[in-house]
Parts: C-alpha cells; structure tokens; sequence
C-alpha cells in the first residue's frame, strides 16, 4: 500500500509536469524581452524550491539525530540531501543555459550565483564525506553537523539578491505587481510537481537506506561469529 | 535569428531539466539492484552458515 502511494505520488508528479509542458509551450506567449527563454523560469525556481525543502527536512532531520541518537534521522537526512543535491544541481544548470542566452555567458561570481555554488560544493562534500566513515555513529553525528552547517548558506542564498547588487535579477515572486498573473498558475503548479518527484525520490532513497543499515548489521554480525 | 536562438537554449534547459531527473532515476534503480542482491547474498550465506552450525 506504502509503495503504491509513493509510486502514485511521483507518477502525479510527472503527469503534472507534462501537462504543464503544454501550457507553457503552447498557451503562454514570449516574454517581451527575453522571447522564448524566460520558460525555463518554470523549471528553474521549481527546482531550487524543491532542492531548499530538501535541505530543509534534513537540517531538522539532522537535529533529530543531534537530539535523540536514532538512526532514523541520520537516513532521512541522508536520502533529503542527495534528492536536494539533484534539484539543486538542476537549478544550476538551467540558470547557466538560461545566463549563456540572455547574459551572453555562462557563468558569472556574483553574490547569488557564487553562494548557491558554495551551497552545492557543501552538500556535495556531505555526500562525498558518507561513504568515507566506516562507523555509523561517527558517520551520522559528523554528517548532522555538517548538514546544519551547509543549511546556514540557505538564507544566505535567498537574501543575495536583496542584500548585495548583482547579476542575478531581484525577487519576482515576493515583489507585487513583478510577474503577470497568467504565469503563477503553471508556475505554482510546476513547484507542486516537482515537490511530488522530489518526495517520491526521497521516498525511494529513504528505503535504500534502511536496507543498507541491514546490509551493514548482517556483515557485522557474519564478522562477529 | 535571435528567436530561434531563444528557442535552442529553452529547448537546451528543457531537456537538461528532465535528463539529470531521469539520470538520476537510473542510478537510483541500479544501486537498488545492486543492494537487493547484496542482501540476499548476505542472507543465503548466514543461512548456509546456521545449517553447517547444526
């Protein structure tokens, strides 16, 4: 039944983002400025949302362990990380496409795009720094500090373009009156799509997980008799 | 010119959008085979140890 929820979640996921591809490609128009690349907006932000709830259910998820020692938090906050890792890899690559077209190049350090960088480079030395300790409480307790560690920079990418002048254009969504009404619907709707996959992924993970830490006490046990 | 540009780097973002999800999904299905089969092999030799004990 679990199983059948959890595929039922990803597959809505993907119907959604399918059927919005018709929307966006087919009923809104060209952005007067930009034409026709503005669309990857509806994957762009979708994604960095999604890679920052991800983020987010780890930073608690790492606190939990922090807190009560089970096991439990350790692998949610891993399987939320790598998933977070993924959406947030894919924010960064449609943003440099989306730069290399309007910008003219593919990458600049301004303050957004470097403290994104940095957030990536700190969850990929999360997922780098796992499979490198061999016990788990060690393993587990290191990877919680540094995860709240990592999720310092969130805010910090977030508030980038409101607290230093960049490249990177100001806030369309939090700013009144700055993006036309027909765009929220499928933007909304690409955000909930994209949390789905994000969950369904997490999901999926998350059990890995669990059999892993079964693989790990199996061996234990072989060893000791 | 520039509209067609326009649409070859959309197009560009699009397909990056949807490959790293669906590279992902592959690695996540072949870590669990690999997994699946970690176990049971794990398993069947705990099992072939329990019978050779008795």
């Amino acid at each position: 039944m679990r199983e059948k929820a959890i595929y039922f979640m990803g597959t809505l996921g993907v119907l959604i983002l399918m059927r919005n591809l018709y929307v966006i490609l087919l009923q809104l128009g060209d952005e007067m400025q930009q034409g026709a690349i503005y669309r990857i907006f509806f994957f762009h932000l979708p994604a960095a949302t999604t890679a920052c709830i991800m983020f987010a259910i780890a930073l608690v998820a790492s606190a939990g362990f922090l807190i009560t020692r089970k096991f439990a938090f350790d692998t949610a906050a891993a399987a939320a990380t790598e998933v977070g890792f993924v959406f947030a890899t894919m924010n960064m690559v449609t943003g440099s496409i989306w730069a290399r077209n309007i910008w003219g190049i593919w990458w600049t350090w301004d303050a957004r795009l470097t403290s994104m960088f940095i957030l990536w480079l700190l969850y990929l030395g999360y997922l780098i720094m796992r499979p490198a300790i061999e016990e788990p409480t060690q393993r587990a307790t290191l990877s919680a500090v540094l995860s709240i560690f990592a999720f310092c920079d969130v805010p910090i990418v977030y508030y980038s373009i409101q607290w230093w002048r960049t490249q990177h254009p100001a806030p369309v969504l939090t700013t009144p009156g700055a993006m036309d009404p027909a765009l929220w619907p499928p933007l909304l709707l690409n955000m909930l799509a994209m949390l789905l996959i994000g969950l369904t992924l997490m999901m999926v993970r998350l059990r890995q997980e669990r059999v892993l830490r079964e693989i790990d006490s199996l061996r234990r046990y072989a060893h000791a008799i | 010119m520039i509209e067609l540009r326009n649409f070859q780097y959309m197009f560009y973002g699009f397909s990056a959008a949807w490959l790293i999800i669906v590279l992902y999904v592959f690695y996540l299905v072949r870590r669990e085979r690999r997994i699946q089969s970690e176990l049971s092999r794990l398993k069947s030799m705990m099992e072939d140890r329990d019978k050779k004990a008795i």
